[in-house]
């Protein structure tokens, strides 16, 4: 039973989890402060097992890099309930349940405006960053900003690059970007301050897709470096229904 | 024959002759997907919404129309019984003053129009029935940034045509009674209600007390995702990088510049910055109806106190709900 002066949950996962409430209708889940792949996959274990929670009173939960966010309706359930609630499922998951996220492979046309800048950045040639940034698999941390918008780690620091001064006020749809040592798509046009150094085909957010969402939490990218034409000739298909 | 008539008629509804500084179609808002980056959207005064919604016996969630600071002009093809609520616009029924907190029937042929704001920002315009336009993931909520949502994911323009769900079918064409006006907060208080923020002990103690006895002023650059706050800034023991995560309706976010951001309706799921405070949901509603320049302050409340408010207006809104549910019957 947890308490206002307890500061962990005791649960089945390696670590303790950290709570506090965040203002008066949601209570925030902490796995750690430091970026790492191990914590981020305690988030996605849990997150599994908290979106298809029948719990009354639970509005929804958004989890990020070391942390999950419970929405909840005060008026239904107290911070008190929640929080055993929330003890008994965590308690439930076995510590053994291995979580591999899906393997998704991104189409890129390495075409973007600021290709040449990371390349120059870095002390690289333009195909050098296409081949660092199109080798590792990347694991997609958070959905945030826009719809479907995946910050996805860790990047090699070969290519690490920091956002623009100045943010770009049109960002097209599918533009792949880097920000420090992370990488991301941006699902619907928008002004953002990450460099562009290609394009993806793939829509990222789809109203008409079951699942609107391309990625999840916890899912493993890959990025395919493709040619204009094949580029072009992907795009019309993702675009013809 | 009549049904025939109707049916004919099913299309009708109002169109916008002029759009007004920012008017866009809300219900309560986008639940479920922010995981996936949608924002939740929805009425900023959501509360008002609500009322207006009850008074007509709509449920709580029906779509209505959003108005800002300078209301729209909206021509009426078809009689409706509407409900203005929210911010006193000057609202009127062919230049004629219209009551709020009230249901109104306006007749087929007839404009609504606003003249100066009065007191707060934001006006509502509910329908009887609502109004007819497709549910995007479980919402009629605009939400112009990831263009979906309400009247083809915008806000309305000159010459659109929004037709209503049902047209009004009740015998009465005067209603003698409102809301009591005391269920809807004081428009001018400058007080907002907040719960500690979870990084509200990284900053410094002189920002700690400022925060609470500072005035803060609306900035000009505020909109519907956020509102930035101009005040003495607000430092951090020490600058460090947080990782993102999520953020909310009333967030109080801290940049590096120490202006306090607070979060409206349309933020984005997640934010990296420290958040200072949590604006109690009981007083969004006031902060809502706040714009540039207004001046507020801060003051601290407990999660018990915040729930409690609540539950208090809960409960009033369910005994409003009961004495209006024999109006209708």
């Amino acid at each position: 039973m947890g308490s206002s002066h307890e500061q962990s949950l005791s649960i089945a996962l390696p670590n303790p989890i950290r709570y506090y409430p965040m203002g008066d209708q949601a209570i925030v889940l902490s796995f750690g402060d430091t970026l790492s792949e191990a914590l981020n996959t305690q988030v996605r274990k849990v997150v599994a097992s908290l979106v298809n929670w029948s719990q009354p009173g639970v509005i929804e939960c958004v989890p990020a890099y070391t942390t999950i966010t419970i929405y909840y309706d005060p008026l239904t359930i107290t911070y008190h309930e929640l929080l055993s609630a929330l003890q008994m499922i965590i308690q439930d998951i076995p510590e053994d349940t291995e979580y591999r996220g899906l393997k998704k492979e991104i189409p890129v046309y390495y075409n973007g405006d600021d290709l040449a800048y990371v390349a120059q950045y870095n002390g690289l040639t333009a195909e050098e960053v296409i081949r660092i940034h199109s080798t590792p698999e990347y694991r997609v941390y958070m959905i945030g900003f826009v719809p479907g918008f995946p910050y996805m780690g860790c990047m090699d620091s070969r290519i690490a690059t920091p956002r623009k001064q100045v943010p770009r006020l049109k960002i097209e749809a599918g533009a792949v970007g880097i920000a420090g040592e992370q990488t991301g798509i941006y699902p619907i046009e928008t002004p953002g301050g990450w460099q562009i150094i290609g394009h993806t085909p793939q829509q990222l957010f789809d109203l008409t897709r079951e699942s609107p969402s391309l990625l999840e939490v916890g899912d493993r990218v890959c990025f395919v470096p493709i040619s204009y034409d094949e580029f072009v000739q992907q795009k019309t298909k993702s675009n013809g229904h | 024959m009549m049904s025939l008539y109707n049916k004919k008629r099913k299309a009708m509804g109002i169109k916008i002759v002029k759009a007004g500084m920012l008017t866009t179609i809300q219900d309560l808002g986008r639940y479920g997907l922010q995981r996936y980056g949608m924002a939740v959207s929805g009425a900023m005064d959501s509360y008002a919404l609500r009322l207006g919604n009850n008074i007509l016996g709509n449920p709580d969630n029906e779509a209505a129309i959003e108005c800002t600071v300078l209301g729209p002009i909206i021509y009426f093809e078809q009689a409706q019984l509407i409900c203005l609520t929210g911010a006193d616009l000057s609202p009127m029924i062919d230049g004629n003053p219209l009551p709020m907190w009230r249901p109104v029937l306006v007749e087929a042929g007839s404009l609504l129009s606003f003249g100066r704001p009065h007191l707060g920002c934001r006006a509502y315009i509910c329908f009887q029935g609502g109004l007819d336009i497709p549910e995007i993931l479980g919402s009629r909520s605009t939400y112009s940034k990831g263009g979906l949502g309400g009247w083809q994911g915008r806000a309305l323009h000159e010459g659109d045509r929004i037709p209503f769900r049902h047209h009004y079918t009740g015998k009465d064409s005067l209603f003698h009674w409102s809301m009591d006006p005391g269920l809807y907060p004081d428009l001018a208080t400058e007080v907002v209600r907040v719960l500690d923020g979870p990084q509200f002990a990284c900053f410094e103690s002189n920002a700690q007390k400022s925060f609470f006895s500072d005035v803060f002023t609306i900035s000009n650059n505020s909109d519907r995702m956020g509102y930035r706050l101009t005040s003495k800034p607000l430092w951090l023991t020490e600058q460090k990088e947080l990782l993102s995560t999520a953020v909310t309706f009333g967030s109080i976010q801290v940049p590096p510049d120490g202006n306090a951001i607070v979060l409206m309706a349309d933020h984005p799921t997640t934010g990296g910055y420290p958040v200072i405070a949590q604006v109690a949901t009981i007083d969004l509603s006031l902060l809502a109806q706040k714009g540039p320049n207004d001046r507020i302050s801060f003051k601290r409340v407990s999660l018990d106190e915040a729930h409690g408010l609540l539950k208090k207006q809960h409960a009033q809104l369910k005994k409003l709900k009961s004495a209006i549910a024999l109006k209708y019957e």
